[in-house]
């Protein structure tokens, strides 16, 4: 009963899958690897509609249109970076799913640097301050003068 | 060596520390569904790409049956004057609701350039004469590829344009009566 059911999850999760991918073939080039190269710039094309989903991975319009003149240019033997260039210069950063670095976004590429920097910075001053700690404290004036007073009384 | 015997204070404040991670992630939180009730995570807020450029040609069809011209050539290089491009279609329901704002710019001569998105002339045609025209011309993207050139989310959307056809600002979504006194005019004003 139990694998049964978990058969029937695993398979509509697979149809879902299955669904979500922009197979159809009529949007598709007829050279698989410039379908390829279309498949590999579309996924990395925000959808401005559905924000969270690739132009590969979304049904929207405006999704379909953004396919369509990725597959142009790539059958028109743009590269790859011309292609992205060529959106980027209309809808701005928001629309690269891998955001690019300027001064706009370096805050957000800075953040594991700093916050590693942070936990470096915490980790060096509690280690000084342990090792400040390990000797034993200098003697104090009075001590100083007792143990000498020992020493002389000793032999 | 009374001083090994203190009790070692960073340490037991960092007994706190879970506390104080639990807070931070609530306020973050918070913050976070505030932020999603003014919209302030609302794309269409980001800025156009285009803000400060040239806007993009538009060369495409006027719109059969209702009787407007299409843009002049250099409708958009040097208008002259500041001018609205705005991005609209009959089956857009926000498009119902922003037209009184158009008539009204249009009733005060602001120039209104149209560019009917993805439509059909007739259903454009017969929107016109329903709502009222307010546009000095209008052309057909049928196919969304000038929409794609000015970064278009969807319809309505609106860009203002200068006198030297350089894009000042945009507004995507329907425009309000708000939006008209609190952006457009003194836009207007800088730039008339």
């Amino acid at each position: 009963m139990r694998a049964l059911l978990l058969a029937m999850v695993l398979a509509s999760l697979l149809a879902s899958g299955l669904a979500l991918a922009v197979g159809r073939p009529s949007e598709m080039l007829p050279d698989p690897a410039a379908e390829a190269r279309a498949q590999e710039i579309g996924r990395e094309l925000r959808c401005m509609v559905c924000q969270n989903q690739s132009i590969e991975d979304s049904e929207a319009d405006l999704a379909r249109d953004l396919r369509r003149l990725v597959r142009e240019r790539v059958a028109a033997g743009e590269s790859n970076d011309a292609v992205r260039e060529y959106v980027h210069a209309r809808y701005g950063d928001f629309v690269l799913l891998r955001p690019p670095f300027n001064w706009v976004t370096a805050p957000l590429w800075a953040i594991p640097i700093l916050v590693l920097a942070g936990g470096a910075l915490t980790l060096v001053l509690m280690r000084r301050r342990t090792a400040g700690r390990i000797g034993p404290a200098p003697l104090t004036e009075a001590e100083r003068a007792r143990l000498a007073a020992a020493l002389e009384e000793d032999p | 060596m009374s001083e090994a015997k203190r009790p070692p204070l960073p340490r037991r404040a960092l007994l706190w520390a879970p506390l104080g991670l639990a807070a931070a992630g609530g306020l973050g939180f918070w913050a976070m569904l505030r932020g999603m009730r003014d919209g302030s995570y609302d794309p269409r807020g980001v800025p156009s790409a285009l803000i400060g450029k040239p806007a993009p040609r538009v060369v495409l069809p006027a719109v059969e049956g209702t009787e407007l011209p299409g843009f002049a050539p250099d409708a958009l290089a040097s208008p002259g004057g500041p001018v609205l491009v705005n991005f609209w279609a009959s089956w857009c329901v926000p498009c119902v609701v922003e037209h009184p704002q158009l008539m009204a710019l249009h009733r005060r001569g602001v120039r209104i350039l149209g560019v009917n998105y993805k439509d059909k002339a007739p259903d454009a045609a017969r929107f016109l004469t329903r709502y009222g025209n307010p546009f000095q011309a209008l052309v057909a993207d049928s196919e969304g590829r000038v929409g794609i050139e000015y970064g278009l989310y969807g319809v309505p959307e609106t860009y203002l344009l200068d006198g030297g056809g350089i894009v000042r600002w945009r507004w995507a979504g329907p425009m309000t009566p708000d939006t008209l006194s609190a952006e457009l005019e003194p836009l207007l004003r800088r730039h008339a």
